[in-house]
């Protein structure tokens, strides 16, 4: 008890419900603008984090992480161009939903599914990290391999219109991150004897460039001062919020599990936690249709899953040293230049402190309510401001932030070629999820696959002789045969009582 | 009538601030300083580097601003240290892997391009295994890769060529072995392969001890051997090779902060003083200590013959191993 009373203490004075509340606002910045991410605020953090205690230091990271992530949102909402990567799954249907009138209702309702994603994943951080952090370490390469697989084919089928389309663009993606030292050979590729190339394609310049500068060309393209968002809202923040949540608690559940395991695993954050959970959502849904015309079910599922993911990542980083996300592995750095050695002995010599953090979890996830309601409210300065200021400043904060992730002046370049590239693409209906997620996977697939084979010398039977390789190995092929299957069915269905397929593809 | 006026002002100017003295190297450093480090945010190498340059914060009175150029193994971080202007406001943490990858056709750098100012830190290779494996010791270890056919056993911890991937070639060719009589898995590093040897599908893990802290602390692995000479204070239970069986095989990874090329020696050997008592200094040494890191110190010219002697040495295990080009 007394452990538990001294963190307690150690949260609820004034420095450090000031760092929260103000590390809640600088998350809040750089989430809301397109081109910075969620990752780049906590590098912000590290060289500030040196001249705090732990506490503080940690209660820094975790506010401005949830807020970035949620911040992320309100760009994606009003100029269909996501703040972070990890809102990019949902960022068509918050933004066609804003063109309908309902902004605020949107954001509100998200900023709700955020929060409590964020505590859900708490929670288990709390109760069950060690054994989830257990489960997770059983993972090698052949059942990452499977993972990477259900990753990308997943990708192909939440795209809207053609598949083809997708899987195109998702080979665009797989080439880009075949570029630099390959891993396996130590061979470099495609570097065409630039040096920052060895480093491969860093996702966030493309990320950058595949939504934010395409969002930017396609105005300038258009050359017309629209407003598709509406200028006088009638929308109330929370008002929807509790109807919403009565009928969506099962994706707020669904999304908030599914965010918090991958989370929970190694490599894969809050990004990839919004795309899984955004497909499962749909897959699952009674509306399916409904999908990709601003339904508030499918940012939903996403939305709560990009904030547990955050929670989810601090598994392993605190029982095991090993980072879930890109966040959780600056701030393993920070832990142990703070004396907090993760690892499972964390738990047994930092009584007090561990609980000190998990109740900064709570407080900074709780924070988010109040900060992010007047976010909201403020937020109507994107759709005040002419676009054709707004889109400059953007435009410059994109080639900051590309430059920024890795100071190199080659991610600028990076982000620029992408940009022309996705907006040739887009104007001709290619889906960019599919290729950001190739580039994120590809790296994963190609080498988890090769390692594996190295490890069995060659034999592609060693992919089901795991028991959790054989189960993702057969899931995998079972999404594979779906459409087939569902073929199949309906042509049986059908020949008794001949009907119009309403799908042609 | 003013145009001209103002334009002799101009030159009076210019003139006058050309015939004003250099800046006198007293001074150095009268700007913040950049150290460009080749490895991650987060990872032991940043560690390391954020604290020294903390601690050399409080002797040169000036800000060091620490900057990750990370991937490509290192190459793109020594790339941008070596092409850096040699005014002493750009420095960086250059790794043993300077030894390395120019023997494998990666990069055209060598230890040549730099200005050697100070060794920090030396990590011994140690040889971890899974604590539920077959290995109980070193020479158990020994004798199975021998008796066993060629690739029974596989090891990982870093890329291809990487420094642990050569310190354990080196050892098996040291036992009277091939070099790939152990399958080589690559990967993105030690804890990875920590990770995967616990989850069962990675044999041997022969990075340095503290990389696999975690893993042994939650005792998923142990640590069989340390190839140095003297046991580590942070793990006084891991026997050196040469108690467990009379090797005097040896090998690690060095740290240490270097310049570009052509740096001016006043600047050097004042950074050098200033890299001394920061290495001395509480700040440094306490970290070392809580994270298990080995501190080592030597000063520029011993340095600068550390790493031509490393070079010869892991050019030669390039070649044996089969990766020079």
């Amino acid at each position: 008890m007394e452990p538990f009373l001294q963190g307690l203490a150690m949260v609820f004075n004034a420095q450090t419900m000031l760092v929260i509340v103000a590390a809640a606002i600088f998350g809040l910045f750089v989430g809301a603008i397109p081109g910075l991410t969620a990752t780049m605020a906590v590098a912000l953090l590290v060289p500030i984090t040196f001249y705090m205690d732990s506490t503080p230091a940690i209660a820094a990271i975790v506010a401005t992480s949830a807020m970035a992530i949620f911040a992320g949102d309100i760009p994606g909402t009003y100029l269909n161009i996501p703040g972070t990567p990890a809102s990019a799954a949902y960022v068509g249907e918050s933004h066609l939903l804003a063109r309908k009138g309902r902004a605020r209702e949107t954001l509100g309702t998200n900023l709700v599914c955020s929060v409590i994603g964020g505590l859900f994943g708490t929670l288990v951080l709390v109760l069950v990290s060690p054994s989830l952090a257990e489960v997770a370490l059983n993972f090698s390469s052949f059942e990452y391999f499977w993972l990477a697989l259900l990753g990308l084919s997943s990708s192909i089928f939440i795209a809207i219109g053609s598949r083809l389309k997708a899987f195109l663009s998702l080979t665009v993606g797989l080439l880009l991150s075949t570029v630099g030292l390959d891993m396996m050979s130590g061979a470099p590729r495609f570097t065409f004897g630039i040096p920052d190339l060895m480093a491969g394609i860093n996702f966030i310049p493309v990320m950058i460039g595949m939504f934010a500068l395409n969002e930017i060309m396609m105005f300038y393209g258009s050359r017309k001062e629209t407003r598709d968002v509406p200028i006088t809202a009638k929308d109330n923040v929370f008002r929807q919020a509790p109807r919403h949540i009565r009928t969506y608690w099962r994706n707020i559940l669904r999304g908030s599990s599914l965010g918090t395991l991958i989370g929970a695993l190694p490599g894969a954050g809050a990004d990839i936690a919004a795309w899984i959970a955004y497909a499962l959502g749909k897959s699952r849904s009674k509306h399916r249709e409904a999908y990709g015309t601003g339904h508030i079910e499918g940012i939903i599922d996403a939305s709560s899953a990009n904030n547990s993911g955050i929670s989810g990542a601090w598994v392993p980083a605190l029982v095991f040293g090993i980072p879930g996300d890109t966040i959780t592995a600056i701030v393993i750095g920070v832990l142990y230049m703070k004396g907090m050695n993760p690892g499972p002995t964390i738990f047994m010599e930092g009584g007090s402190q561990v609980y000190a953090l998990f109740t900064v979890f709570f407080v900074a996830n709780l924070i988010m309510l109040p900060i992010g309601y007047l976010a909201i409210h403020a937020s109507k300065i994107f759709i005040l401001t002419p676009r054709k200021i707004l889109m400059p400043v953007i435009l410059a904060f994109c080639i900051v932030g590309a430059f920024a992730i890795n100071n190199s002046i080659t991610d600028i370049w990076i982000m620029l070629v992408i940009g022309l590239v996705a907006f040739v693409l887009a104007r001709n209906d290619f889906p960019m999820a599919p290729a950001i997620l190739g580039l994120v996977l590809g790296g994963t697939l190609e080498n988890s696959f090769m390692s594996s084979m190295l490890k069995s010398g060659g034999d592609l039977t060693s992919f089901f002789s795991r028991p959790i390789s054989a189960a993702l190995g057969a899931l995998v092929i079972l999404v594979w045969l779906l459409p087939l299957f569902l073929r199949l069915y309906r042509r049986l269905r059908r020949q008794p009582q001949p009907q119009h397929s309403p799908r042609s593809s | 009538m003013s145009t001209p006026t103002i334009k002799r002002h101009l030159i009076g100017l210019l003139g006058a601030a050309l015939l004003l003295p250099l800046p006198a190297l007293a001074d150095y450093p009268e700007k913040p300083i950049t150290l460009i480090v080749p490895w991650a945010a987060g990872g032991g190498t940043d560690a390391t580097a954020r604290t020294i340059a903390t601690a050399l914060e409080d002797e040169l009175g000036q800000t060091v601003n620490v900057v990750n150029r990370t991937g490509g193994s290192g190459v793109v971080g020594h790339t941008a240290m070596a092409m850096a202007k040699p005014d002493g406001y750009t420095l960086g943490l250059i790794t043993g892997e300077i030894n390395m990858m120019h023997w494998q056709g990666l990069t055209q750098l060598t230890y040549r391009d730099y200005t050697p100012i100070a060794q920090i830190n030396y990590d011994y290779a140690g040889i971890q295994v899974a604590a539920d494996g077959p290995f109980d010791s070193v020479q158990t270890l020994v004798d199975k890769i021998r008796s066993e056919p060629k690739g029974t056993y596989n090891a990982s911890g870093t890329g291809q060529g990487g420094v642990w991937h050569l310190a354990f070639a080196g050892f098996l060719l040291d036992q009277g072995m091939e070099a790939d009589r152990v399958s080589w898995i690559p990967s993105q590093g030690a804890a990875p392969a920590m990770t995967e040897m616990a989850a069962g599908s990675i044999d041997i893990v022969p990075s340095s001890v503290p990389e696999g802290r975690s893993m042994i602390e939650a005792g998923k692995a142990r640590s069989l051997a340390i190839m140095a000479p003297d046991r580590l204070d942070s793990f006084p239970d891991v026997p050196t090779l040469k108690e467990a069986i009379d090797s005097d095989y040896q090998i690690g990874e060095w740290r240490g902060i270097a310049g570009p090329k052509g740096m001016d020696p006043a600047i050097v050997e004042k950074l050098e003083s200033a890299l001394e008592t920061a290495f001395n200094s509480d700040t440094y040494q306490n970290f070392m200590a809580k994270q298990g890191f080995g501190t080592e110190w030597r000063g520029a010219d011993d340095f600068g013959q550390l790493m031509a002697d490393q070079d010869e040495r892991f050019g030669k295990i390039v070649e044996q191993v089969g990766l020079a080009k």
